[in-house]
């Protein structure tokens, strides 16, 4: 209940924040202006989630709820869509809030890579809503689900206002109501266990937003500033200060552990675990992949680039070293620990520990196209792991429990279903004409290129241990009996099995023709390599 | 320049297509699709020019997917005809999985003989891994499904060490093309050896005579055409006079006939002898001579006809009988007249019997030898010539269809497998007797003749007296209920049974040892498993506090770092 309130004042807050912006931009927009719209379509971006949150809220039928949510979602994909189309068009947008300009008001700055990671994250969100009618139904008491998806949109606007955002503090803002939203999303889920996995999720996710917090309270100390872009212009005369190497040292960690990195994973598997269905796959194809663009923004924008990373302290040992020591681990130890799980949604809780490995390591690399194969797999993983999320949740629609027995003969039963999670499935091994297999391929040069053996060994190596845990559940799909005696199950409903398809075939078809989010990776390298330079 | 093509499209794309449509095909429409649609293919394939027709851009390469060549075409032509007649064979099949996956593994062979590029090349390499293994596992038997399992572990592992020497390559050369190498580097020996495990080669030979006789009746046939083939052909483009070929193939071909020979399963005999001929086309390959690359080639061509026929006769008793093993079979030839005959004439033509097609290709390679002068390898050749006579030629129809009589009287098979035995008779013989018209497509000239009186003469001879050798020593030839090691066990059994047999010898100590063999397997997984099963350390859920304490921990890391 107390999470509940918490993720009510802070949306409360946002809601005011943004209120306020908004009375400043009708005052801004008596001046004459060619496209009003088209000129504010930062601004909207988060404000169509935000303020559809209360609103959601306040509808006590669940349809009713459920239609403004979905349409909220797939206006906030449209908005996003045209801004990647701008930037793509005609370089970064730099847009100030409420008419204030940077540095001392609030900056949405969008480039490339941030464009990208709105449209990844406004489309997730959007296939999530309108997978979550017929799942939230199923999972969710009605009385609570207005509220349900009210929480989704407020999860939903912070992640994108993490990646819109050019102001550090605005960034800790949407940091908190995404994580506070998340919690409480998760604490719904229909076990007990969600609550404490919930609770231990709130504790540690707490830790990391406030390293974040003391991070950037710390470079204010020094630079007196909160905009990225003139931290990036005033962070280098200070770079050898104590101060700033400890600001480092608690957002790497902060950031880290929202990210998931290998050690501080450990709230991710059950958090995944136990969350409703859709919850679960909206959260594992976005939540980790925004930490990492916050950490890859900080690295590369805010302190200047590859140099942060190659840097060798007194021990003689590099944080990008650390980094994919730390990421290597991460992907053998979850892995392994993924053969084991005798839970579907736990097991791919722990390959998606597995495969923050591998974007990490990318970024470890400290080169461009090891950042790039890094920023790649942040987009083919966010696809795969949506798409084997949300098989497992029609399954667990139709079974009440994604547990391995539940998965026995849900080849025969459910064969669309199921089919589409063999692709998602194949994908997740890096099997030629799939999303997984550009990314491996990118990582594996990344790695040949820098003549790191040992690195190119262990990514196959462990490329087949997830043969190994994905073979498992097809396994029990295909190959054991319908267990006798059991419920009559049949196919999950349309609603269900469309959106999982279009991500299915979404992991296709990225796979065959993967130039467009490849370019928008290289792109993306380039700028925050040159803006580091 | 290249020419215009009317459909700028991989033909595999067509045969994949009709596999992954087939199950929204109506039955009543199957037939037709199933056999029409890789007729079409096979036409498409003889519509493409030479050269490469389609250019696509991936992750800053540009793939061939469709590059035409001689050597292209003789394999493209001989995997469509394949698809159609087993196709034809296979329309009684009930599993529409089967039926799919095969022609999704068809389309991926060919596929790898229109790639221009080595990513193309891997992209349809696991096509083929995937759905070979889905055609063993549609036979729903829990050895099959097990056998399937061990088969698709062998591929997988073959696909990494592929794409390991593919990247290595590319790294090295700034190039994807797929041309002639040398294995000189550690990436194309990496290449090589991924290649090998496709074909049959040891020490991972194992894999195809473990896996496909769990086919089905029809599964097997398609089984024994694609994937060793599909190396052969790489290998002629890849990797053309690479010596030790030569010693690898001879290898492949004494293992395929010693083994058969102590075979009882008569699909497992037809299995072994595969890498027994696979060996005679890789030992061409080795030679590397214009004679001996044409050998191999043509040899590709006339073995997947007649192989598959011989498991087309082999399959239809199955189909009828339900049985597979030599001692559960006999007397079959008064019931059974068409396929007892097929079974001959595809016995004949592996045996190369004058006036079959064996005898117009396998000749070549044992010509190749003779010409440089490599004396053993040629001995070799022959000596192996009469082996092949002895294990598939006589063995297999013998104790199948003649020997003792058990009292079976299975009718001939249904129609259209009549139809597929006797369309690829026709084949064995017809090729056997103009050979003109594949000489014509082989991808060097051919200037040769195969029916000169002293070479029939001799090969008449050689297998006369391996047929004399065959009933003077029948009672050894019997077979009983066995089953032959091989080294499979070597993965089945892996720890415990390595270090048994290494220690075989000091008796003593066995027992011991492979206890403590076993017990550190044992000890190995138990730890896995207390590190990362559910309530392993590395698994469980962890308290909070120590949750936290790991953050600490790294923080203390990065200010390490930074801090100075």
């Amino acid at each position: 209940m107390s999470q509940l309130l918490k993720v009510a004042e802070a949306a409360a807050h946002g809601v005011t924040e943004s209120a306020t912006h908004t009375a400043q931009h009708a005052a801004h927009a008596a001046t004459p202006s060619l496209s009003l719209l088209g000129d504010n379509l930062p601004a909207l971006a988060i404000v169509v989630p935000l303020l559809a949150a209360p609103l959601v809220a306040l509808m006590i039928r669940p349809a009713l709820a459920w239609s403004l949510a979905a349409l909220a979602g797939l206006t906030t994909l449209a908005v996003t869509g045209g801004l990647l189309a701008r930037v793509l068009d005609s370089g970064p947008i730099v847009y100030a809030v409420g008419g204030w300009a940077g540095p001392w008001g609030i900056e949405y700055r969008i480039d490339t890579l941030s464009a990208g990671m709105l449209v990844l994250v406004a489309g997730i969100g959007a296939v999530s809503l309108l997978y979550a009618r017929a799942s939230v139904a199923r999972e969710i008491p009605p009385a609570r689900a207005s509220l349900f998806y009210s929480l989704m949109l407020l999860c939903l606007t912070g992640l994108l206002g993490m990646c819109i955002s050019g102001d550090v503090f605005n960034v800790f803002v949407f940091l908190e109501i995404s994580s506070l939203s998340s919690y409480a999303l998760i604490g719904l889920g229909s076990t007990r266990r969600a609550f404490t996995a919930a609770f231990n999720y709130l504790i540690l996710g707490t830790i990391g937003a406030t390293f974040y917090v003391i991070g950037i309270g710390l470079l204010y100390m020094m630079t007196g500033s909160l905009n990225m872009a003139d931290l990036a212009t005033l962070v280098p005369a200070q770079m050898d200060t104590t101060t700033v190497q400890m600001a480092i040292a608690f957002l790497a960690v902060g950031l880290s552990l929202k990210a998931a990195l290998f050690p501080l994973h450990l709230w991710l598997p059950n958090a995944y675990a136990y969350a409703p269905s859709v919850v679960t796959a909206f959260l594992a194809a976005t939540a980790t992949k925004v930490s990492i663009y916050v950490l890859v923004r900080f690295v590369f924008t805010v302190f200047g680039g590859t140099g942060l990373l190659v840097l060798e302290g007194p021990l003689g040992l590099s944080a990008g070293t650390l980094i994919c020591v730390l990421a290597l681990a991460g992907v053998v130890v979850a892995s392994l620990s993924a053969i084991y799980q005798e839970d579907a949604k736990r097991l791919l809780a722990y390959s998606s520990v597995a495969q923050v490995g591998y974007m990490l390591l990318g970024v470890g690399l400290a080169s461009p196209a090891g950042l790039s194969a890094g920023l790649i797999h942040v987009f083919n993983h966010a696809l795969i792991k949506f798409a084997l999320f949300l098989a497992v949740g029609a399954v667990v629609w139709r079974t009440g429990s994604a547990h391995m027995a539940a998965l026995a003969g849900a080849g025969k039963r459910m064969p669309w279903t199921m089919a589409a999670f063999v692709i998602a499935g194949l994908s997740l091994i890096g099997v030629p004409g799939t999303v997984g297999f550009v990314s491996k391929w990118m990582l594996l040069q990344a790695a040949l290129a820098q003549q790191l053996w040992l690195v190119a060994g262990l990514i196959l190596f462990t490329s087949l241990l997830a043969v190994v845990y994905v073979w498992k559940m097809i396994e029990a799909a295909y190959f054991r009996p319908v267990p006798e005696g059991g419920p009559e199950i049949a196919e999950a409903p349309l609603s269900l099995r469309l959106p999982l398809w279009l991500v299915a075939l979404a992991c296709i078809y990225f796979g065959l023709d993967a130039s467009g989010p490849v370019g928008i990776a290289e792109t993306a390298t380039r700028t925050l390599l040159e803006g580091g330079a | 320049m290249t020419p215009e093509v009317a459909l700028p499209l991989p033909p595999a794309l067509g045969l994949i297509a009709l596999g992954l449509l087939l199950p929204l095909i109506p039955r009543p429409a199957r037939p037709l699709w199933l056999v029409g649609g890789p007729a079409l293919v096979l036409g498409w394939v003889w519509l493409i020019p030479e050269g490469s027709h389609l250019a696509l851009p991936f992750l800053g390469h540009v793939l061939e997917p469709l590059r035409a060549t001689d050597l292209t075409r003789v394999f493209a032509t001989v995997f469509s005809l394949m698809a159609l007649v087993g196709n034809l064979f296979a329309l009684r099949q009930k599993s529409t999985w089967e039926l799919a996956a095969a022609n999704v593994y068809a389309g991926g062979a060919i596929g790898v003989t229109f790639a221009g590029d080595l990513i193309s090349l891997f992209v349809f390499w696991e096509v083929m891994a995937v759905a070979s293994a889905t055609v063993i596992w549609s036979a729903a038997r829990p050895a099959a499904y097990r056998a399937g399992l061990r088969y698709l572990q062998v591929h997988l592992l073959g696909g990494v060490i592929l794409m390991a020497g593919i990247i290595g390559h590319i790294m090295d050369t700034g190039s994807i093309a797929f041309t002639a190498m040398q294995p000189e580097t550690v990436a194309t020996w990496l290449i090589l050896i991924g290649v090998l495990i496709n074909a049959g080669a040891p020490p991972l030979t194992a894999w195809l005579p473990d896996a496909y006789p769990e086919a089905s009746f029809s599964g097997t046939v398609f089984l024994s055409a694609f994937t060793t083939k599909t190396a052969v052909y790489v290998l002629i483009a890849g990797f053309p006079g690479t010596q030790i070929l030569i010693w690898v193939g001879m290898y492949m071909v004494f293992y395929g006939i010693i083994y058969a020979l102590l075979e009882n399963d008569m699909r497992r005999i037809l299995a072994y002898s595969i890498i027994n001929q696979v060996g005679f086309m890789v030992c061409g390959v080795g030679i590397g001579t214009e004679m001996a690359l044409n050998g191999a080639a043509s040899h590709a061509f006339t073995h997947i006809i007649y192989k598959a026929l011989l498991l087309m006769s082999a399959g239809s008793v199955f189909y009828m009988t339900g049985r597979t093993k030599c001692t559960e079979l006999g007397g079959l030839f008064r019931s059974m007249p068409l396929t007892c005959t097929a079974g001959i004439i595809g016995a004949l033509a592996i045996s190369s019997f004058p006036l079959t097609s064996g005898f117009i290709s396998k000749s070549m390679i044992a010509q190749g030898a003779a010409d440089q002068h490599m004396a053993w390898v040629w001995m070799g050749l022959e000596a192996a010539s009469a082996g092949v006579f002895l294990h598939a030629g006589i063995k297999f129809p013998w104790f199948v269809f003649f020997q003792k009589d058990r009292g079976l009287r299975p009718k001939d098979p249904p129609l259209n497998m009549k139809v597929a035995m006797v369309i690829f008779s026709a084949f064995c013989l017809g090729l056997g007797l103009f050979p003109q018209p594949l000489y014509a497509i082989l991808p060097f000239p051919v200037d040769y003749v195969p029916y000169t009186t002293a070479h029939v003469v001799k090969q008449l001879q050689l297998l006369l007296f391996a047929g004399l050798a065959f009933f003077v020593l029948l009672p050894l030839m019997k077979r009983t209920e066995t089953l032959s090691l091989d080294w499979d066990w070597l993965y089945r059994r892996p720890g415990p049974w390595l270090a048994g047999r290494a220690l075989a010898l000091i008796g003593a100590l066995y027992d011991s040892l492979t206890g403590a063999g076993r017990h550190l397997l044992a000890r190995l997984f138990t730890t896995l498993e207390r590190g990362h099963g559910p309530t392993g350390t590395l698994a469980r859920t962890w308290r909070v506090g120590n949750a936290a304490v790991a953050v600490m921990v790294l923080l203390c890391l990065y200010l390490a770092i930074y801090y100075r």
